[in-house]
């Protein structure tokens, strides 16, 4: 039986045609770069990070919207660290703190509960950014608000969904040759969700868990089936063909398809997920949020987050821009791509 | 963003339910999951998205034959 160690010497001794594999997800692109694999691969194999950091992707209107409300007397912005130093058209949420904006940071959204309950006079806004992943526990949010009638507790979306992206980035650009795909939206989508893409652009599809072994595994298995449209799961422990039906049909309940922007790749079609017309009253305002400025006009990350340049081509790279002085949302995250290629020092082409 | 992580039921509470992770336990909502106490699970945002399978040594041994048969 085969193990890692020829795993490891068939990708380092690889010379068939190049190949591009794609990693859509942010998480993916951070194990990568600090693992080292690409030291470990053939020159022929070329990996590229995708736009699979929700907080990168999310336009500057948003963030100028978050930035809006966090500054009202009666209400109070709650969200993940990510968020909070995203810069909008003209200040992170972190900036406004200074200015007295009110933000507070959490590790769940379920921790709004006990903020608004302490406060029943402020309306609490969830900054409810992500991917599948996240999805179900915003849901899961939603059920309890309604559940325990909470009144103050409201969602501002920009959610998103990989597969309309990975549509449209094979759509736009020939050369990815295979995904390694996001193995945490496929525990709740399941694999299957990959399968059309799969079928129509005749190219492999490698669901991954996060160890740099599991990677490893899948990118040998992504190689093997050069040009083939498949589906592989390397993520048996949590994916699963269908995946948590029970998310599904709770994300379903609460929200539905609408058109995103994605900063820098602009509006793709149903990409995104909004409340449903019914839940309206737990809107803060998510709608029509597609403005997208640049803090910094030669900022990249629109390139960057497409995988037609890498970090380090970007004239702003380790010079104006860096995590401490970030001019684009790719490095401040540190699922950002350039964050990460930038902390790990990589360069490989 | 998307990070979640491994942990062993200690005890589901109404629900919610105690994960242990290396030692440190944390609440986690359990609305997604049907869980019962000694179960892994993937924790993420507080919330426990799905149960781990124990993945049987024949299965990474079929996966990893599979694998094989490209060569
Ligand atoms: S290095 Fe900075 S300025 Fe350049 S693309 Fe990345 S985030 Fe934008």
């Amino acid at each position: 039986m085969m193990d890692r160690t020829d795993i490891i010497r068939y990708l380092q001794s690889y010379d068939g045609p190049e190949v591009s594999i794609m990693e859509v997800c942010g998480s993916h692109t951070g194990a990568i770069s600090k693992s080292g694999i690409p030291s470990l691969l053939s020159d022929k194999i070329h990996l590229i990070s995708g736009p699979g950091c929700p907080v990168c992707v999310t336009p500057s209107s948003y963030v100028d919207r978050l930035i809006e409300l966090s500054m009202r007397k009666d209400t109070c912005v709650v969200t993940f660290g990510d968020m909070l130093r995203i810069p909008g058209s003209t200040v992170s949420l972190a900036q406004a703190k200074g200015q007295g904006a009110h933000v507070e940071m959490v590790y769940s959204p379920f921790d709004i509960l006990k903020l608004a309950a302490k406060a029943p006079q402020t309306t609490f806004v969830f900054a409810a950014v992500g991917f599948e992943t996240t999805m179900p526990v915003y849901a899961l949010l939603m059920q309890t608000l309604e559940q325990e009638s909470v009144s103050n507790v409201k969602l501002l979306t920009a959610l998103k969904t990989m597969p309309p992206v990975i549509d449209t980035l094979c759509a736009q650009q020939a050369k990815i040759d295979g995904f390694l795909a996001p193995g945490h939206v496929a525990v709740v989508t399941g694999y299957k969700v990959f399968d059309p893409l799969a079928q129509t652009y005749k190219i492999p599809f490698g669901v991954a868990g996060f160890q740099a072994s599991q990677i490893l595994v899948a990118l040998y298995g992504i190689l093997h089936a050069y040009h083939q449209p498949k589906v592989m799961n390397f993520y048996p422990e949590v994916v699963t063909e269908a995946g948590n039906e029970k998310a599904q049909e709770l994300i379903d309940r609460y929200f539905e398809p609408v058109d995103a922007v994605w900063r820098g790749m602009g509006i793709i079609c149903g990409s995104g997920r909004q409340l449903r017309n019914q839940y309206s009253a737990f809107d803060a305002g998510s709608a029509n949020l597609n403005e997208d400025h640049k803090m910094n006009q030669k900022c990249c990350c629109d390139k960057v987050l497409t995988g037609k340049m890498r970090p380090y081509q970007c004239p702003l790279y380790g010079k104006a821009c860096t995590p401490l002085q970030p001019q684009g949302a790719c490095m401040v995250s540190e699922e950002g791509n350039c964050h990460s290629y930038f902390i790990n020092q990589r360069n490989d082409r | 963003m998307c990070v979640a992580l491994p942990g062993k039921v200690q005890k589901v509470f109404g629900q919610k339910a105690l994960v242990d992770f290396n030692g440190n336990q944390v609440e986690a909502r359990t609305g997604l999951v049907d869980v019962k106490t000694g179960d892994y699970v993937l924790v993420h945002a507080g919330c426990i998205l799905q149960k781990m399978n124990e993945i049987e040594a024949e299965q990474m041994t079929e996966l990893f034959s599979q694998l094989e048969a490209f060569r």
